[in-house]
């Protein structure tokens, strides 16, 4: 957690003046490593050993045996849930092996809060290069031929984005950044933005000389307070070495940016919600065409790009548009990040070329699942997205292979649920937040989200009935036909597909066959008297050395005798 | 129901001038709406009925355009809120981790309904969207400070911090 990190990088910056060792040893504070569910993490280069899960006890330890002697300290070192092995370096760790780095480069490896940290690594080289060599047409001819397609989760291609804000010839036209990462689970941008702001201020700018803009907006959520001062302190620190504002390079060009807040509103990450939004309205959507490459922000062209496709643009123009279409599927090109979460081991972000199977990702990548539990199913996409299931875990991600398996990419949430998830209950919980977050607008949105969440709190509550079932997938079909925007479009996408993986969970509560309480196999159980000990509302009978039984009527599913059980006698309902 | 003041003169006179003066910085303050209203929640802890009309005056809005947009974002609350704000993460990472009884435990302590305050007026409850620190779910926050990994079993302990600095104080 960040109070603590802080402390800990007072405590080593102290021990390095009293020594006198400024010279020869630098503390600094870096971007998220991604590698989130075993912070807080410090890494010694040029070593590049990764500690982690450090607590402020530990940093003594760290420095007088690291960093003066050069011993490593084994304890804090990264041990592997499968093998039981230990990792020293960061690349050897499973965690980084099968990830490619271009999105997250620089998170990490650089203090964000330093320009000349991200100057040293090739910072605004690629803006110095297209304001003084390219014309706007060359810039949009290179971003067209790596073929990067937007990862907000539309995956409409970027450089064909940029060519139809930059034909229309009008006075004023606007780069506006989507910093509205509203998917729950999703926390890809904020750690862009911590860890790397001027990646995003550059490739805004360079965005804004090929369309021809002069002002770029940052629309960010409010809920994000660290990302918005790291990017505040960015901007001025641009201005100061001439990167923003007027003539930059000597090249006439032209370009300031400005952050706004967002208020809370999943809605707003749709792009003409979003403009509205920050023309100080409701986030409704319109209706498109007219697009905002015609008629956007203050009615002027508009380009609107996702913070990871901006991510991409530098590295694209440095390498060039042959190195970036060389990663990746036929039709999806380069990286894409994901956040993983849910019941995994190693939560954190990951970022692997387009086609990497979810096994990889999952199992290779994030370390399986906690406690050792069966992997049930990887719900992407959040609240527009759908379930993948075992069956279809080899499927090489990319954006329409998801989408023919009945999910979607989304903006890159992923999170993994497990043989105790309840699918009804996880469809629920994204109902109420589609019909919390529909804008009103739209009838079919509007009240058919509401029925739905209706309909699962019935089922979940077991009032419901087989004829529910139908109702809920005729409801669900005919909103997605006839939504406006991709909210409405998409929020019956969880229940779609959990009820053609899953119909059988929904047809347990239908048919009220739901199992609702524990029950102990015969064969298996030793009476060693664990479960009827920890049972809270004693429900559990027998003896010692005697197989046990619960009571399935006062039984309330607490699962305590379940993890009690030392033979695995116990089945959950 | 809520019984409406729309009485402007109620308004504590010095943040009314710090609200008139950053207004006044701005190039466009009419487009700059949500801007105005996130300045004005900072100022006020929340935005009354009677504030929601002096900025639609101020900007020369329709007062029922700046209720809409109050009431559109749930950033914005029309309710006062207590000394400290318990925020409890909803986001999908949190709930499949357990969050919804990190929430309940949070009510049922404090004998409070969600978005209400509490008699001695410290606390208020929320349940806010993901905050992005899905690496430390369940994830709670009580103002600035963030705790992760929570269980219902904590929630008495975090809270009792505050209710400590409170006593000091």
């Amino acid at each position: 957690m960040r109070g603590e990190s802080e402390e800990m990088i007072d405590l080593l910056r102290d021990k390095v003046a009293e020594l006198g060792l400024t010279n020869t040893v630098k503390v600094i504070k870096t971007g998220c490593f991604g590698f989130c569910e075993e912070g807080p993490i410090i890494k010694i280069k040029p070593d590049n050993i990764i500690y982690v899960k450090v607590k402020f006890s530990d940093v003594d330890e760290i420095f007088e045996q690291h960093v003066l002697r050069g011993h490593i300290v084994e304890r804090l070192l990264s041990v592997d849930p499968e093998t039981q092995e230990t990792y020293k370096e960061d690349k050897a760790l499973g965690f980084y092996k099968k990830q490619y780095r271009i999105v997250l480069r620089n998170c990490g490896f650089i203090n964000p809060e330093d320009i000349t940290e991200y100057i040293a690594v090739r910072g605004y080289e690629a803006l110095a290069i297209v304001v003084s060599e390219n014309t706007p047409e060359e810039v949009i001819e290179v971003i067209k031929k790596s073929q990067l397609r937007g990862r907000g989760g539309g995956g409409f291609p970027t450089g064909l984005k940029w060519e139809l804000t930059a034909k229309h010839r009008r006075s004023d036209k606007y780069i506006i950044c989507n910093a509205d990462e509203g998917d729950p689970g999703a926390f890809m941008d904020r750690s862009v933005l911590e860890g790397d702001p001027h990646t995003i201020l550059e490739a805004m700018a360079i965005a804004g000389y090929a369309i021809g803009a002069s002002t770029g907006i940052i629309y960010i959520r409010a809920e994000y307070p660290l990302a918005i001062h790291r990017l505040e302190v960015a901007i001025k620190q641009a201005k100061e070495y001439g990167f923003l504002g007027d003539n930059i390079f000597e090249s006439g060009f032209n370009f300031n940016i400005e952050i706004r807040l967002g208020a809370g509103a999943f809605v707003c990450g749709e792009e003409t919600a979003l403009i509205n939004s920050l023309q100080g309205m409701r986030g409704e959507p319109t209706k498109k065409p007219p697009f905002p490459s015609e008629a956007g922000y203050k009615n002027m062209p508009t380009s609107v790009n996702n913070v990871e496709t901006f991510a991409n643009i530098p590295p694209i123009i440095l390498n060039g548009p042959e190195w970036f279409s060389s990663i990746g599927t036929e039709n999806s090109k380069g990286t894409k990040v994901f956040a993983l979460a849910g019941k995994i081991n190693n939560i954190g972000l990951v970022e692997v070329p387009m086609g990497t199977t979810l096994q990889e990702i999952v199992f290779d990548i994030g370390g399986g699942i906690i406690d050792g539990k069966k992997f049930k199913a990887v719900q992407t996409g959040g609240p527009s997205g759908g379930v993948i299931t075992g069956d279809n875990l080899d499927t090489p991600i990319d954006y329409e292979s998801l989408r023919s398996i009945g999910s979607m990419m989304g903006s890159g949430g992923m999170i993994i649920l497990d043989e105790e998830d309840d699918m009804v209950a996880i469809c629920k919980f994204y109902l109420d937040f589609s019909r919390e977050e529909s804008c009103g607008k739209c009838t079919p949105c509007r009240i058919g989200t509401t029925r739905m969440f209706e309909i699962l709190e019935r089922l979940i509550n077991f009032e419901g009935t087989p004829e529910d079932l139908e109702t809920l997938e005729d409801l669900a079909i005919n909103i997605k036909n006839s939504s406006l925007c991709g909210l409405g479009q998409s929020a019956p996408n969880p229940v779609l597909s959990t009820l053609e993986y899953f119909r059988e969970e929904y047809e347990a509560y239908a048919y009220r066959t739901k199992k609702t309480s524990y029950q102990i196999i015969g064969d298996k159980c030793i009476g060693c008297t664990k479960c009827s000990k920890v049972c809270p509302v004693d429900c559990i009978t027998g003896s010692i050395k005697k197989v046990h039984i619960i009571d399935e009527e006062d039984c309330i599913a607490c699962g305590a005798c379940y993890t009690a059980c030392p033979v695995d006698a116990i089945i959950k309902p | 129901m809520i019984k409406t003041n729309l009485n402007i003169n109620d308004l504590d006179k010095n943040l009314l001038r710090d609200l008139d003066s950053y207004i006044e910085s701005l190039e466009d303050p009419k487009g700059s709406l949500i801007n105005v209203l996130h300045r004005a929640q900072m100022l006020f802890g929340y935005l009354p009925h009677n504030l929601q009309l002096y900025v639609s005056r101020k900007l020369d809005l329709n007062a029922a355009k700046v209720n809409g947009v109050v009431t559109f974002y749930s950033f914005f609350t029309e309710k006062k809120t207590g000394k400290y704000v318990v925020s409890v993460c909803m986001g999908t990472a949190c709930y499949v981790k357990g969050s919804e009884k990190v929430l309940e435990k949070c009510l049922t302590l404090l004998d409070v309904e969600k978005n209400e305050i509490t008699k001695d007026g410290l606390f208020s409850v929320k349940d806010v969207r993901c905050i992005g620190a899905c690496g430390l779910a369940p994830v709670l926050s009580v103002g600035e400070k963030v705790y992760g990994h929570v269980s219902a079993d904590m929630v008495e302990d975090i809270l009792n911090k505050f209710r400590g600095d409170e006593n000091d104080s």
